[in-house]
């Protein structure tokens, strides 16, 4: 089970975590407890892969430019493309979902003719076409999801 | 926007340490200062380019196994409108405008849902549909049968912008 401590770190910790020399004794005095037992929630909580890493989000397409990009892609041939897919350093996001447009992936590339390059190469490499769809607006506005940690999460922290 | 700038983009990546002094250590691997990086990272944030500092959550370990992309087709003239009250919606952890593809593609919206149950993924996409009401045409929910990769952003820190 997740203590209150991890999941006061997992719920509000998602946005303005301290930009100060000691963040971590500065969330320690917020909660009330000591900078070590919040390193060691943090700790735990990275190991067990319950947050994937502290530190900046970037806002979509701010460095290099980016697209979400689908391919319908045959059952027989799909885990030889995803692999072919997912070798490339540019793609992040890799998502095999339940439609005809089966395989789903993010692209980044440093400007439009490396992007360009890239699909044409993926394109080439697998011998699928691919659909492109960059994004034009943004409407994200909550800015951290808040996570249901009461009912007995699958989350079982060993160490903590 | 500089190379050090971006620099400290790319080592950060890889997460904040977890030690006492963790701007100090990300800032002796780049060589500067830690005011100058925590000074750069304000700036940053007040220029738009992070979007926020924190800890990020893996929802799938957490217990939220069905991750839908929802995809909606809106009337072009309430995108905006539509899309800022799905983006507002606390489930909702993205929400995007992209561009149709016709014939194959007649989607515009797109907002992704985490429901810990397919009951309540089925939920939250009943609400969304609530709230576009007549302006949404048709709709369709694209569940994940498997992650195949996923990392973070990964851009060269040299890069001339």
């Amino acid at each position: 089970m997740l203590s209150f401590l991890h999941q006061q770190l997992l719920n509000d910790y998602q946005q303005d975590f301290p930009l100060s020399p000691t963040p971590y004794l500065d969330i320690a005095n917020t909660l009330g407890v000591t900078e070590e037992e919040v390193l060691a929630a943090f700790s735990a909580l990275a190991e067990q892969d319950f947050i994937s890493r502290i530190g900046p989000i970037i806002q979509p397409n701010q460095l290099g430019i980016s697209t979400l990009v689908a391919m319908a892609i045959p059952e027989a041939d799909m885990s030889k493309v995803a692999d072919i897919v997912s070798q490339y350093p540019e793609v992040n996001h890799n998502y095999e979902r339940e439609h005809r447009f089966n395989l789903w992936f993010v692209l980044i590339a440093r400007d439009q003719p490396h992007l360009a390059n890239v699909i044409e190469q993926i394109e080439r490499q697998t011998g699928f076409k691919t659909m492109q769809l960059p994004l034009l607006e943004d409407y994200f506005i909550n800015l951290g999801f808040q996570l249901d940690l009461d009912s007995k999460a699958e989350a079982i922290l060993v160490s903590a | 926007m500089d190379h050090i700038d971006r620099e400290i983009i790319s080592a950060s990546q890889a997460g904040l340490p977890l030690t006492p002094e963790p701007y100090q250590t990300l800032a002796e691997q780049i060589g500067i200062s830690a005011d100058d990086l925590m000074q750069r990272l304000t700036h940053m944030q007040e220029l738009g380019i992070i979007r926020r500092i924190g800890a990020i959550p893996n929802h799938y370990r957490l217990g939220y196994k069905h991750n839908g992309m929802t995809v909606w087709d809106i009337d072009d003239t309430f995108i905006d409108a539509l899309g800022k009250k799905v983006g507002a919606l606390d489930f909702v952890s993205h929400c995007y405008h992209r561009p149709r593809h016709l014939p194959d593609w007649p989607y515009n919206l797109f907002a992704m849902v985490h429901g810990k149950t397919a009951e309540a993924a089925a939920i939250q996409i009943q609400q969304i549909a609530n709230l576009l009401g007549e302006h949404c045409l048709a709709h369709e929910v694209l569940y994940s049968t498997r992650i195949l990769k996923k990392t973070g952003l990964r851009i060269k820190a040299n890069v001339p912008s």
